[in-house]
């Protein structure tokens, strides 16, 4: 050790001057800093969402297929999407609820997609079917307020997919989605 | 590796490898390690848990050898394995097993370095090592538990990698970096076999850490005072291997009782269906093993900070040897933090069976209703922080401990070690 403190002090003069080995030391770490983390980039990015993954990340779903009062359950993104044709007493009740008592305040209109002609429908409700909480699948036309109930942590969402009771932070999310004709809808 | 070496070989072979290569040397010398006079057979989880990373990683090697991580074909190769490959049936539920008996030798292990204060100075690192290592095995058994891919497995990772989704701006992204996807599918599984593969040996480096680490402080005792003469010691082969040995005997026994008798009673029979994304079943549970911090989470209604208790209730762990002010290490001498101990076990045996049940049941009917899981995996979680602050500082300051012997020799000899 003392060698080496000789052997800087007599090219140092003045202790605190940086020198070119300092220099060195400094250069090299810096560069070896910059190449790990060029190798550590495509380690940790190819975890992702793969290219084919995202490709199959739209569908298109033909809601004439719901009839009042029943519930279509499509895959999407490896979950499951909800299209609900509700009752009319489904709607009124979703209209009915004060928006200042909610835990996400939104309005029931505020959940619908406008159909080519501008108008919503407000009988047929898509959502994605995932609870907000951790992911369950919850059940319909269950809960306190005759919506939705997630049976793994207890968490009650009303006729309109709004969160009202439990655990869970939001409303089940409405997914991106428009409608390709009078009847068809594409999500994603 | 402490203290000098104090093999000598006998042959001329032994000599020529001594020379060249001094491995019986040092395998004389780490089995040779002084160890306490008065280990009881608490101390054999040890040797217990070093048996169980063993048999986990053989037949996990072997099963690998039979298993397709793909989401079509998964459930089927280990519907296969079980029915099929010869001796299959062995050895799949050795592994299923196994991984339930390792988590009651580990919590057995931790509750025993919590009792007698293995956890102090000059202990810190080792009980930090330790935590380092359940952390391992935590994820390596939930990454395990998903490769079968039934309906627990997948739905059991959907609730999991949706912690990650609960984190403030990161969270959604975050969550499908892990899981390559938009939810939990091939990639997921394929990423988490791979990584179930590559753990065990992260453990196995953890533990020779750990080994290294008890090797160079000396082991804790019973009576938590250090050995002070060669009176106090004994080799740990052959006093220890022998004691070890009889306690692995039993130990299998039990071991053995389940696999041939009760494969299935430590899991659960939902995950005899294959995974489907669009059904959940009726009722999440995680393996046994992670039934008290799932308690925790749900105990709280908020969803963040549920997980943040959750964490915290392992992360509290590491920090224990500062937490813990008692200059006294074993619960022996310690007579009212004993009792605030049995009471922390208790409630860790409460909050388990929390975890077990709906939060809505009712746990403790009084009258027509009664105290539901919910509060009383609250009460529960409280007193589990409460046992680590406040309770262990100010019991360290203001607790009058019993008067500790001299020495382990004079302790043994006295019939109170």
């Amino acid at each position: 050790m003392s060698d080496t403190d000789k052997f800087d002090e007599h090219h140092n003069g003045e202790g605190d001057e940086p020198t070119r080995r300092d220099f060195i030391y400094i250069a090299t770490a810096a560069a070896a800093a910059v190449g790990g983390g060029a190798f550590a980039w495509p380690l940790v990015s190819q975890m992702s969402a793969a290219g084919d993954t995202r490709a199959a990340g739209s569908i298109e779903i033909d809601l004439s297929k719901v009839s009042e009062g029943q519930q279509l359950k499509v895959l999407w993104r490896g979950k499951p999407v909800f299209v609900r044709y509700r009752t009319q007493k489904e709607i009124d009740e979703a209209d009915a609820v004060d928006i200042e008592t909610l835990r996400d305040p939104e309005t029931d209109d505020a959940r619908f997609v406008a159909n080519p002609e501008g108008k919503i429908n407000k009988h047929l409700l898509v959502m994605v079917g995932v609870c907000t909480h951790f992911g369950c699948i919850p059940v319909g036309e269950a809960g306190d307020f005759d919506g939705w109930y997630c049976p793994c942590h207890g968490s009650h969402y009303d006729t309109s997919g709004r969160i009202r009771k439990g655990p869970a932070p939001t409303n089940m999310v409405i997914p991106k989605y428009a409608y390709i004709s009078d009847t068809v809808i594409k999500v994603g | 590796m402490s203290g000098p070496s104090t093999y000598e070989p006998k042959y001329a072979a032994e000599r020529w490898l001594d020379k060249r290569l001094p491995i019986v040397r040092m395998s004389v010398d780490f089995m040779g390690f002084p160890s306490p006079r008065n280990l009881n057979y608490w101390y054999a989880f040890g040797g217990i848990l070093t048996l169980c990373l063993m048999a986990q990683i053989i037949t996990g090697i072997i099963l690998a050898m039979h298993y397709t991580p793909h989401v079509d074909l998964a459930f089927d190769s280990v519907q296969r394995i079980r029915r099929d490959v010869p001796f299959g049936w062995l050895l799949q539920p050795m592994h299923a097993v196994g991984a339930s008996m390792f988590f009651l030798a580990v919590y057995i292990h931790m509750f025993r370095g919590m009792f007698y204060g293995s956890y102090k100075n000059p202990r810190e690192l080792l009980w930090i090592i330790g935590c380092l290592i359940y952390l391992a095995m935590m994820a390596t058994g939930f990454l395990g538990y998903t490769l079968p891919w039934g309906q627990m497995s997948f739905w059991g990772a959907t609730v999991i990698t949706g912690f990650f989704g609960a984190i403030p701006v990161v969270g959604e992204s975050l969550q499908q970096w892990l899981l390559g996807g938009y939810s939990v599918g091939n990639p997921t599984l394929q990423r988490f076999f791979s990584l179930h593969y590559l753990l065990p040996f992260v453990i196995a480096a953890l533990v020779g850490l750990h080994i290294w680490a008890v090797h160079h402080v000396g082991q804790n005792n019973p009576i938590g005072i250090e050995p002070k003469s060669k009176s106090d010691t004994l080799p740990f082969h052959p006093f220890y291997t022998m004691k070890d040995a009889f306690a692995i005997a039993v130990f299998l026994m039990i071991f053995a009782l389940f696999v041939f008798y009760l494969p299935d009673a430590l899991g659960h029979a939902d995950n005899y269906q294959r995974a489907d994304p669009m059904k959940t079943p009726p009722h999440i549970v995680p393996e046994w093993y992670f039934l008290p911090f799932y308690a925790i989470l749900r105990a709280v209604p908020d969803k963040l900070l549920g997980i943040i208790l959750m964490f915290a209730a392992i992360a509290v762990l590491f920090i224990l040897p500062w937490l813990d002010t008692s200059k006294v290490r074993s619960m022996r001498f310690r007579p009212v933090t004993k009792w605030f101990f049995i009471i922390f076990l208790v409630m860790g045996f409460i909050l388990g069976w929390c975890g077990a049940r709906s939060p809505d049941d009712i746990a403790i009917p009084i009258g027509d209703g009664g105290m539901t899981f919910k509060w009383l995996s609250r009460i529960a979680t409280l007193y589990y922080f409460a046992y680590f602050f406040p309770i262990l500082p100010v019991m360290g300051w203001i607790e009058k401990t019993k008067p500790l012997p001299e020495s382990i020799t004079k302790a043994v000899l006295s019939g109170d070690a």
